[in-house]
């Protein structure tokens, strides 16, 4: 592996430290858990309270920095990050959660962008025709439209599909029926339908910003001297237009891919609420009502490493698709 | 006999607006057409529309026919098979022209394929051969390179290969080595040239200038316009030119062989420099910065500039030269060496004192579109060095008028954008702005080069008037010999961030001592076909491009390339290598300085 | 220094503005974006007006009704008028997203001059800074915090918005910056004697000030997004207070039965946001004299 992709490892390494102990003061200042349990039914004495924060590390009579040294001790040496505030292991939650995120993530990404790469690269050849205004409408209503609210309506047109015609073809809680039993294509069946509508909220709303970009970038290359000089040595249409347009108008888009993924990020922590996914994001909105200080810094973890690995996959891409900053000579 | 093309009112429009204008044109099979012009006069667009590679945007009637087929009209399918095949096209600048993403080596035998059923290797085997055609040396290893790992000279002569690929009957070449230094342009020219013996191909060569054009076309045609204005013979063209324009487009042009007038005295010394070095460090990684190497940038460059005279500091791209210029107007400590501006050692001034110093160094960039802020109207601009200054308003109003009536600018308009004037009064806009706070020393970095040469003559003109008006002193940078003997009195000359020699104009041209000069000198092309033929047999030709100034080298920079060092004896050849040549004042920095009649 | 009296240079180029706006007026769908814009505005300071109900009063004789003649735009589940609430949140949800806008674009351009300019261990702190902020997910934060600034009221929200929208406009202005730098017009500057911050305010702004204001007028659209989607998972606007965020998250599960609850907020915030991004695009390309479409 080139150093320089070493030292940014190195970079990345340090942001991530600053901003997992920065969300760790951050909620434990925010947070209130000792109101979590003082706001039991029945109501806990006093010292009960007290025994449970103590056990979490939460100790409000503690001053912060001991509790973030002792935090800092368990979670960033031994990689245990405490328990949440219901006791349960916070290592175990983030386990479970992380494939469910991940796999709608993933999905609706990869999907996204190949199809807003493509309807990009396609919209800037037939620029001003009517294929192009058609899509570029469409891209700006998806543009101009939240996830959550793409989520909702998406949502709500399916239960209107499903009142209808009567059935309940598409699946738009949880990630799976409870009680699906049989096959593994009954399973793979149910899963496929459950994994439709929160999919198609990310991908759709990774396709519209993308297409968007690779359209701009696209139409700068397509004015470029190097596209004329390879028509002018004779190359047919689909060879200029592939081989020199679209892989040259790629190597911007690699920048956007990074940044792209916070806003996906953020889109899915959305998606997955409305969508009844139980995966970080869901996890996230529901332990800050309840002033989990743990879990919510398992979830800003979680977040910071998926936006930096992200980052760093864009360097290996960008390194990938553009010569020039591969080596110098 | 037919002729190969054959061009009949040909009218081109982009967006409306008329580029060409009834062009007819007739190129036999062989024959070398020059097709000269200034910016703007549709010669490039001429070139481009025998393709169809006009931009999106553009209409064009008439008639191409190339050996008899019409192509103007013609699907884009028919254009494919005749472009790389039948006509092929180098382009002007090399680096925007390949695709940065893929192998040099792979560009050209995609050009080799485009037309021939053969299969991957056997083009790539072509492709390493054609580029061995054009002069690259190791051409299987520098096959696999990409565009930006080529040199502006290497990447025009893998154009050409990649031109040849087809076996063309016509190449279209669309200024060829205006993005070049003059030693490299001399050997494209000759590259250009080879290619069009081996091919036998006739060639379309646009260009806007005349020596280039003089040097190889047989025919002449002067475009003005977007019309054809004259057309004939090169003798005929140069020597008896028929229409005014062209008549005053050639008296325009500078010439090395200039006769020149004889310079007044000059005064005492206005800056001194000795042994002035800067380096940059080379920067890798896009968040982590590490240091990988060091450019010398600047690495000896003497200077002595006096009252009222003009010295010129010379060299191509790369040299030093710009580098130099900022370093000297920056008014710190140097890197190393000395500089005194005024008596004044920079380093050891106040900023009271380097406020003061300000006011009497002024520059002049070399392109005025990119010195002035578009934003700003240019009586703002004119003032804002007065304004540093303090001056109070009632001066600044008084003063705006002044300065743009001594530029030659009308008064009236200091209330205009830059983006309002053409080149030529934006480079004046600039000189206004400089002499503003009435300096004693303009820095001027190549104030002409990007002007066409009638706009260019206007602008040294007015440069020679303010000299001997105000009695300024000049530092002129140029890579434009032609212009230094038109304007300077004293020249130094820098080869990779060193000087190699200095002296008087006069001098230095007749009688130049260092290889380097006499190679700079011998490359300038002449407007006259006869005279530059001539030279041509004679040219002494430098071998390969300057070597990377990220090393420091043992003895004389200069030998690698030197035409002199292969003719020395061994013992010679060793103090070459291992003796760093001093420089003395108006000397040569050559162990063996041969005096050599060029011009 | 009676130099600072002259009008600043962003004023002057009329012949420019001019055409900008000729370039601006001649693209359709920007046109109409700016039309539907005044529209809404017009709309969220004007509507309030215009009924005798107002955001929060309660008619108790009126539950889920329909459009109709009373209540415009129908009532909710506790009797309040929809046409009134909807006026407030877009009211609301207007004025957040135009200071946003404004602030995080100051403060991008600002920091990315610096940053640019000055380079060296300037420009290396303010870049980990960006990133710092880039790597905390801004909506992770904003959750987390924005419960407690509650006393703070929707200003400190505002803040909090801003403190996370300005990092990547930051990068973009820094690295114009470093080539403006390098730019002649500010090397003659410089060898004027100008001072740096002379410089940014006169040479480098006005240069980037066509790309500051396509990006305040994409980040209004940003920014309303933004508060939407905190106030509809209740980390926005408070209730009694209303924006469209908090009216689509009451009216969502009401989305089929009793439609006008949610789909006249729903509906105002994507046109508003439509109208802004096209707006953002046809000023793109007004100001950008190489644009293909704009030249004609």
């Amino acid at each position: 592996m080139p150093s320089y992709l070493v030292k940014r490892l190195g970079y990345h390494a340090v942001l991530l430290l600053a901003a997992v102990c920065l969300s760790y003061l951050l909620a434990s200042l925010a947070l209130d858990p000792r109101s979590y349990y003082e706001g039991r039914q029945p109501p806990l004495s006093p010292a009960a309270v007290d025994h449970h924060l103590t056990a979490l590390g939460l100790d409000d009579h503690q001053p912060l920095r001991e509790r973030f040294l002792h935090w800092a001790d368990r979670a960033l040496l031994h990689g245990d990050l405490g328990r949440t505030i219901d006791g349960t292991s916070v290592d175990a939650e983030f386990g479970r959660r992380i494939g469910v995120s991940l796999r709608l993530l993933l999905a609706g990404t990869v999907l996204g962008t190949v199809a807003g790469v493509l309807a990009g690269a396609w919209t800037a050849v037939r620029q001003y025709r009517f294929s192009d205004r058609a899509v570029t409408v469409i891209s700006f209503a998806l543009l101009s439209t939240p996830v959550f609210l793409l989520a909702i309506l998406l949502k709500t047109g399916a239960i209107w599909f499903n009142q209808t015609t009567g059935t309940d073809l598409i699946q738009f809680t949880g990630e799976k029926s409870p009680g699906v039993d049989g096959g593994f294509w009954t399973v793979l069946g149910d899963r496929a339908v459950h994994l439709l509508l929160p999919t198609l909220s990310v991908a759709l709303f990774a396709l519209a910003g993308y297409s968007r970009y690779q359209r701009s970038s696209m139409l700068d290359v397509l004015g470029s001297d190097y596209l004329r000089t390879a028509r002018a040595k004779g190359l047919g249409r689909r060879a200029v237009l592939l081989r020199h347009g679209l892989r040259t108008a790629l190597i911007p888009m690699s920048t956007y891919f990074s940044y792209g993924f916070l806003a996906l990020f953020t889109g899915a922590t959305f998606t997955e609420t409305i969508f009844g996914w139980h995966g970080m994001g869901e996890w996230f909105v529901n332990s800050i009502g309840k002033n989990d200080v743990n879990s919510v810094v398992a979830v800003n973890i979680f977040a910071a490493v998926t936006v930096l690995f992200s980052g760093f996959l864009a360097d290996l891409l960008h390194a990938a698709l553009d010569p020039r900053i591969r080596k110098t000579s | 006999m037919s002729p190969l093309l054959d061009i009949t009112s040909l009218d081109v429009d982009f967006g409306g607006e008329a580029a060409v204008r009834d062009v007819n044109l007739t190129l036999d099979r062989g024959e070398v057409l020059g097709l000269v012009g200034e910016s703007g006069s549709g010669k490039s667009v001429t070139a481009l529309s025998v393709l169809g590679l006009l931009p999106r945007n553009a209409t064009a009637r008439g008639s191409i026919r190339l050996d008899g087929t019409e192509l103007l009209g013609a699907g884009e399918r028919a254009l494919t098979r005749i472009r790389g095949d039948r006509a092929a096209m180098v382009f002007q600048d090399p680096l925007s022209a390949f695709t940065p993403v893929h192998r040099i080596g792979d560009q050209i035998a995609e050009a080799v394929r485009a037309h021939r059923d053969i299969g991957r290797e056997q083009a790539r085997t072509r492709a390493v051969e054609l580029l061995d055609l054009v002069g690259i040396p190791e051409p299987a290893l520098r096959a696999k390179a990409f565009p930006h790992e080529f040199s502006g000279g290497m990447r025009q002569r893998a154009m050409i290969a990649m031109a040849m690929a087809g076996e063309p009957d016509l190449i279209l070449a669309d200024e060829p080595t205006t993005a070049l230094d003059v030693t490299i342009q001399a050997q494209i020219l000759d590259v250009l040239r080879t290619a069009q013996r081996e091919t036998g191909a006739a060639v379309l060569l646009v260009s806007h200038d005349l020596g280039v054009i003089a040097g190889t076309a047989d025919r002449v045609a002067v475009m003005r316009d977007g019309r054809i204005v004259e057309q004939g013979t090169a003798a005929e063209v140069f020597h008896r030119p028929r229409e005014p324009y062209t008549r005053q487009l050639l008296a325009a042009v500078p010439r090395i062989d200039a006769p020149r007038e004889p310079r007044p005295p000059t005064g005492g010394t206005v800056l001194k420099v000795r042994g002035l070095t800067r380096t940059f460090p080379v920067l890798k990684g896009t968040v982590v910065k590490r240091r990988t190497g060091t450019v010398y940038a600047v690495d000896g460059v003497d200077l002595d500039v006096r009252r009222g005279e003009t010295l010129a500091l010379v060299g191509e791209s790369g040299s030093g030269k710009s580098t130099t210029l900022f370093e000297l107007l920056e008014l710190a400590a140097p890197e190393g060496g000395t500089v005194e501006l005024f008596g004044q050692r920079l380093g050891s001034l106040t900023p009271a004192e380097a406020k003061a110093l300000r006011r009497r160094v002024q520059i002049v960039f070399q392109d005025p579109m990119a010195s002035l802020d578009p934003r700003m109207p240019v009586g703002d601009i004119i003032a804002e060095p007065l304004r540093t200054q303090g001056a109070d308003r009632a001066a600044v109003a008084r003063r705006v008028p002044e300065l743009l009536t001594q530029v030659g600018l009308d008064p009236a308009h200091a209330d205009r954008f830059p983006h309002q004037f053409s080149g030529g009064q934006r480079q004046r806009v600039g000189i206004a702005r400089a002499l503003s706070v009435a300096p004693e020393l303009l820095v001027l970095d190549e104030p002409v080069s990007a002007l066409d040469v009638s706009v260019q003559a206007g602008v040294l003109d007015l440069l020679r008037r303010l000299k001997e008006e105000l009695g300024l002193a000049y530092l002129f940078v140029s890579h434009d010999l032609s212009v230094v003997r038109n304007i300077a009195d004293r020249v130094s000359v820098v080869y990779l961030g060193r000087t190699v020699e200095a002296g008087p104009v006069d001098e230095v041209f007749a009688r130049p001592r260092h290889p380097y000069t006499q190679a700079l000198l011998s490359a300038v092309p002449l407007p006259d076909p006869e005279r530059e033929r001539e030279r041509q047999r004679s040219r002494i030709l430098l071998a390969g491009d300057p070597p990377s100034p990220t090393r420091r080298y043992d003895g004389c920079r200069f030998r690698t390339r030197c035409p002199l060092y292969v003719q020395l004896t061994v013992d010679e050849q060793k103090r070459c290598a291992h003796d760093v040549p001093g420089f003395e004042q108006d000397g040569a920095a050559c162990h063996f300085p041969r005096a050599r009649t060029v011009l | 220094m009676t130099t600072a009296t002259r009008p600043a240079p962003a004023a002057a180029p009329t012949g420019r503005s001019a055409l900008v706006l000729r370039r601006f007026l001649r693209n359709g769908s920007a046109l109409t974006g700016a039309v539907v814009l005044v529209l809404l505005f017009l709309l969220a300071f004007l509507g309030p007006y215009l009924t005798p109900w107002s955001y929060s009063h309660i008619d108790y004789g009126a539950l889920r009704s329909a459009p109709g003649p009373d209540h415009w735009w129908g009532t909710n589940r506790i009797g309040q008028d929809v046409f009134a609430q909807t006026v407030r949140g877009l009211q609301k949800s207007l004025i957040i997203g135009l200071l946003v806008a404004v602030l995080a674009t100051g403060l991008a351009s600002l920091v990315g001059a610096c940053a640019g300019y000055f380079g060296g261990w300037t420009d290396r702190l303010l870049m980990f800074c960006v990133d710092l902020l880039l790597v905390f997910p801004s909506f992770l934060v904003i959750a987390i915090v924005s419960p407690r600034l509650r006393s703070g009221g929707w200003f400190a929200f505002v803040a909090l918005l801003t403190v996370f929208a300005w990092m990547i406009t930051a990068r973009v202005v820094r690295s114009m910056t470093l080539s403006l730098k390098e730019r002649e017009f500010v090397r003659a500057a410089r060898y004027m004697g100008v001072g740096p911050f002379r410089i940014i305010w006169r040479h480098v702004l006005p240069n980037v000030a066509s790309f500051l204001v396509i990006d305040a007028t994409i980040q209004v659209g940003g920014a309303v997004m933004s508060e939407t989607a905190l106030s509809y998972f209740g980390f926005g606007v408070q209730p009694p207070d209303v924006s469209l965020g908090t009216l689509i998250a009451s009216g969502t599960g009401a989305a089929i039965t009793y439609p006008w609850m949610f789909f006249f907020a729903a509906g105002l915030l994507v046109v508003f946001v439509l109208a802004v991004n096209l707006v953002g695009d046809g000023l793109r390309d007004a100001l950008d004299p190489t644009a293909e479409g704009a030249a004609r």
